[in-house]
């Protein structure tokens, strides 16, 4: 009796696996192909002197792009600039979508309104916003400049100083994208669960209290999310710069997407390309680990 | 103390409201600037009259003057069909492959299924900008430069909302399924006439969130449609404003009309979009 069931047991645990392995082939095949595989392309293409529509032509060169990226004072610049972007958007994005989420998770009327209203920069895409602000920020008659001169103060440069652009270009990242982390903040505080506050109003905690001991580490998960993806965000800063100043002025905006957009698109250099590709994505990859490390040790 | 409450109330809704002014304007003013004839937008900047539709007496050629001229200037129309096309085709056929795959990883037993996970998240880590180059080369070599198939299918399989399947299945209860079955429906029977028909909450929110990312993508089209015919939108916009002379009421125009069609499905679906957002954080 055993033999006949435990056959029967084998042949639909065989079925299921068969069922279950086509219903999951075709998001496999198109992963392998299209991001498995161009991704270990990109680190043999790091390793060769490959140009665009030139396949088969190329010749391997072992580390010698990632020697030529050492001593490249573009790439250098590149990295500079994509670092200074990343470190001031990140902290200010996260402090301002708080902010704007605990203003709108108070008593208010209009709640939805105010939602909506600062929410409303994410529904225009990134190419929208920065035609429009390449208008706004226009130095002789911008829109910006036309309203600080109503208070007297003398219109600005934004985004023709080498010591303004990428400035110009953080405060308009910020406004773009800070009502989306809002909206993540605003789940995270609805899920804090109700009691927690009451609990901390029979200690007689104030409200500062209250914010620090219930609600911070109420939102601890989701501000680690936040955090990563604004910082890799940050890392990819790439449509901001290409039409708002074409990476200048003095190439202060040039971001490290631009530069490899740039080499391997425009100068046909896939091989140095992907070599600086390869080190972008180790360097995303760096970050999400030692965010990930902080945040477990900050749980312990 | 009651007064110093209305104070605070009122302190707040004075906060409020000045931010609402920030994050609104911009939006505003393009939308009021696309009415408006250039000299009219350049007199209007000095003041108020900037936020304001302009007067009836101050337009020739009617309210949507630009309208016209930009979609005259510029092949729109078609850069916007690009870009439905383009969405829309990668929403199609990823609901499908996306949530077979979420379902069997949050459903059927078999071999490595563990590993195939681990695999999926991990390529979410995978920055597009890391791989465009080589996807470039691949799509060249397969002959889908400026083509739809070139456009669409590498951005079909999404390993986030394999993921946002799964979690969302892995809660769904077993005993309809289970019905079916003994009823001799067929697995594929019981995915599309159950399951799907089921979750249409999670189906929502991922084509949602697949709508906005790609109306809105930059990189890939830029590189893989460089033929005016098949520019998308965004793509459009950018070669629009490069043309000489800008006239900035036809740019404010095309500005307007490719932001359109978010607003619409944000203010439509904003309950589905916010749930899959609210997914986004929490469940990671």
């Amino acid at each position: 009796m055993a033999g006949p069931k435990k056959f029967r047991m084998k042949t639909l645990q065989g079925k299921e696996a068969v069922t279950g392995y086509l219903f999951l082939l075709p998001a496999l095949i198109l992963l392998g192909i299209f991001l498995l595989y161009p991704m270990g392309a990109a680190f043999y293409y790091s390793l060769t002197d490959f140009y665009i529509l030139r396949p088969g032509e190329e010749n391997f060169v072992g580390l010698a792009n990632f020697q030529t990226i050492l001593g490249d004072a573009e790439f250098r610049q590149a990295l500079i600039n994509t670092i200074y972007f990343a470190v001031l958007v990140v902290p200010i994005q996260i402090s301002v979508a708080l902010g704007l989420a605990l203003l709108v998770n108070r008593k208010l009327r209009f709640k939805v309104f105010f939602r909506t209203a600062y929410f409303s920069p994410v529904v225009m895409s990134l190419v929208v916003v920065s035609i429009l602000w390449t208008f706004m920020y226009n130095p002789n008659e911008g829109l910006i400049n036309e309203l600080l001169g109503v208070f007297g103060i003398p219109a600005q440069p934004f985004l023709t100083s080498p010591d303004q652009a990428m400035n110009s270009i953080i405060a308009m990242s910020v406004w773009q994208g800070a009502g989306f982390q809002m909206m993540i903040f605003l789940a995270g505080l609805q899920n804090i669960p109700n009691h927690l506050y009451e609990a901390a109003d029979i200690d007689g905690a104030s409200k500062f209290q209250k914010f620090l001991h219930v609600t911070l580490p109420g939102l601890k998960n989701i501000s680690v999310f936040i955090f990563i993806t604004i910082t890799i965000a940050a890392f990819k800063l790439l449509v901001q710069p290409m039409i708002m100043t074409q990476g200048g002025p003095l190439g202060s905006t040039k971001s490290l997407v631009y530069h490899i957009y740039e080499v391997g698109f425009n100068y046909r250099d896939v091989g140095y390309a992907s070599a600086m590709a390869v080190v972008f994505t180790l360097m995303v990859l760096i970050i999400t680990i030692v965010q990930r490390i902080l945040a477990r040790e900050e749980g312990a | 103390m009651e007064k110093n409450r209305t104070g605070k109330k009122i302190l707040l809704y004075v906060i409020t409201s000045l931010l609402a002014v920030i994050f609104l304007f911009p939006l505003v003013w393009m939308i009021m600037s696309s009415l408006k004839g250039d000299l009219l937008i350049f007199r209007d900047m000095t003041s108020f009259r900037a936020f304001l539709p302009p007067l009836p007496n101050e337009i020739d050629g009617g309210y949507f003057q630009n309208y016209v001229m930009a979609f005259e200037r510029v092949n729109l129309m078609r850069y916007i069909m690009n870009s439905l096309i383009y969405t829309i085709g990668i929403i199609i056929f990823g609901l499908i492959v996306n949530s077979m795959a979420g379902y069997a990883l949050a459903r059927f037993n078999f071999p490595f299924r563990n590993f195939w996970l681990a695999v999926i998240i991990a390529t979410l880590i995978i920055p597009p900008e890391s791989i465009f180059l080589p996807l470039y080369v691949l799509v060249f070599n397969l002959g889908w430069v400026n083509t739809y198939t070139g456009l669409i299918v590498p951005f079909i399989a999404n390993a986030f909302a394999i993921f946002l399947f799964r979690q969302f299945l892995l809660d769904f209860p077993r005993e309809l399924e289970e019905a079916a079955k003994i009823d001799g429906c067929s697995q594929l029977g019981i995915f599309f006439k159950i399951i799907v028909p089921l979750t249409k909450p999670v189906f929502a929110t991922v084509a949602i969130v697949l709508f906005i990312n790609h109306w809105n993508d930059f990189l890939w089209p830029l590189v893989v449609a460089n033929d005016d015919s098949m520019r998308t939108i965004q793509i459009g916009l950018q070669y629009f404003m490069n043309q000489p002379p800008v006239q900035w009421g036809q740019v404010m125009a095309a500005l307007t009309v490719a932001t359109v069609p978010m607003l619409i499905i944000f203010i439509f679906l904003q309950r589905y979009y916010v749930q899959g957002l609210a997914h986004t954080g929490s469940k990671n």
